[in-house]
């Protein structure tokens, strides 16, 4: 009896493993299921975040819907965090993951990034007016509230806070921190710092945006596993990301979502037009 | 120590497993003290807990009523609710709302002193019940030997009562203080810098998440292995032969 038991274990054990080795190509699966299943940012407006009713909106979300489109699937977002968005694709719990990551070499060798890039965007800080904070050279020894999984976390907490960041796993945990007090500041993307004190003047009439050109702009991009960035599925989606900067569907985007066309997109579209 | 940075830096160029904690300064610096962080966070919320739950196991044996109600409140508050919720109502809720209550636009205390609190009134709520089961559990034959015996209530206590709880609820007292210590983890939420908050930074920026995994199971196990340790010794220094329950 035991060893039917023993035996039935190892060939149940073989069968998922064998399931799991047997992955077919990224984009025949996803036509096949019918589903495209995309990892996207929820506490990052207006790139994605929450309506009142709760659904996923934003400039991302509105990319992830005609990716779907083009494909002639549904389309499933699934939301995530910074700290986590890397680990899902590579784990196939999401097929694409567009949720502004912005991409360095390090993050090349993690995931698969296709090319083209979409979208840049530098470094700035929401500091309290009374912290009397100009740049990196006055954090030393500061509270500073970020965001876990920041590609430059790293460089700020080692060599301008020489301290640790007090870093939270969401963007709203961030802003809660800071404005109660617990942090002098807020470092994030220019992006969403500089649409959050345009967009919400009341909530931060106390603070001052701080931009850092010091640490360089690094470009955002989509990316799949590893293994689908020189297959069918990566191919397919660069084509994808080449068209919406011909077509100039991502300039459309952006003035819809942010109002105004920002420079690097626009140079990007030109680019892409010739 | 240098032999072992260069066998992990061999390590990941030839085998791709990557623990920068051995051979990056910056990162093995901040695990370190963030291994010291969950070290304190666990030591002081410990104490704390004993204490508050020594006195609140003494609070509970009052007679009077409106002294016992208070402890029954608290402790099903701090037991009903997740200890990550009560971190999370502090540090958020309660932090800001202290601040503007005393007037100034920064809270009174940061996230560290936070968590203590957090964690050592959840650890002090079971602690309560488990000395009250200690106390109760001394056979009140052996109370009335000792009165009758002419011992004051304090004499009582001292020479009796309390060493006899001490040795019930130790097991029910090590599995708890296990537990807290392992429950100071939930401070990342609060981004208190301990060692999963650290492990976190690391793996973000490193993208080593598997090898970070790996190290926090090992650290944790250490930790909580010498706690083990000494609560096993302290119950084999604390054992009085021949007395079985």
């Amino acid at each position: 009896m035991q060893h039917r038991i023993f035996v039935s274990l190892c060939a149940a054990i073989m069968a998922i493993m064998a399931c799991a080795g047997a992955v077919a190509g990224t984009l025949e699966d996803v036509k096949k299921k019918g589903v495209l299943v995309v990892g996207v940012k929820t506490d990052y407006p207006p790139w994605g975040s929450r309506d009142q009713a709760g659904n996923i909106v934003g400039m991302e979300p509105d990319m992830a819907a005609d990716l779907a489109k083009r494909l002639g699937v549904k389309l499933e977002m699934v939301p995530v965090l910074s700290s986590n968005r890397m680990q899902f694709l590579q784990q196939g719990r999401t097929d694409v993951m567009i949720a502004t990551m912005s991409i360095n070499d390090e993050r090349r060798k993690a995931v698969g990034v296709v090319e083209p890039l979409y979208y840049a965007s530098g470094v700035a800080m929401l500091a309290r007016k009374s912290a009397k904070i100009q740049g990196l050279a006055q954090l030393k020894g500061r509270k500073i509230c970020a965001l876990q999984g920041a590609y430059y976390n790293r460089e700020v907490s080692e060599r301008w806070v020489q301290g640790e960041l007090v870093a939270f796993r969401g963007v709203t945990e961030g802003e809660q921190a800071t404005l109660s007090g617990q942090c002098e500041a807020f470092l994030y993307d220019d992006a969403i710092l500089i649409f959050k004190k345009a967009s919400e003047p009341d909530k931060w009439r106390d603070f001052d945006l701080v931009t850092i050109p010091d640490i360089a702009p690094l470009p955002w991009g989509i990316a799949v596993r590893t293994e689908d960035r020189d297959a069918e599925w990566g191919k397919y989606v660069s084509g994808v990301i080449v068209n919406w900067h011909r077509s100039g569907l991502l300039m459309e985007l952006e003035k819809k979502w942010l109002g105004a066309n920002t420079p690097w997109l626009t140079e990007m579209n030109g680019k892409a037009g010739k | 120590m240098d032999g072992v940075a260069q066998w992990f830096l061999w390590l990941h160029q030839a085998h791709g497993a990557n623990f920068t904690i051995f051979y990056d300064a910056f990162d093995s610096a901040r695990f370190l003290r963030g291994i010291g962080t969950t070290i304190r966070l666990a030591v002081v919320s410990i104490v704390a807990s004993i204490l508050v739950g020594i006195l609140g196991a003494w609070l509970q044996s009052h007679p009077s009523r409106t002294v016992r109600w208070p402890v029954t409140t608290y402790i099903q508050f701090f037991r009903n609710t997740p200890p990550l919720v009560q971190m999370y109502f502090f540090y958020f809720a309660l932090g800001p709302a202290l601040g503007t209550a005393l007037g100034s636009s920064t809270p009174p205390l940061g996230n560290f002193a936070w968590a203590v609190i957090a964690l050592s009134f959840y650890g002090a709520a079971f602690n309560i019940e488990i000395f009250r089961a200690g106390l109760e559990a001394v056979p009140r034959a052996t109370l009335e030997a000792a009165e009758s015996m002419g011992l004051s209530p304090r004499q009582v206590f001292l020479h009796v009562v309390f060493p006899l709880a001490l040795r019930f609820s130790l097991p029910a007292l090590t599995s708890n203080v296990i537990n807290l210590a392992k429950t100071t983890s939930l401070a990342y939420a609060i981004a208190v810098p301990e060692t999963l908050f650290v492990a976190n930074q690391i793996w973000s920026d490193s993208i080593n998440v598997l090898e970070m995994m790996v190290s926090l199971l090992i650290v944790y196990n250490l930790m909580v292995g010498v706690i083990v340790a000494a609560a096993h010794w302290l119950e084999r220094r604390l054992r009085m032969p021949g007395y079985i329950q």
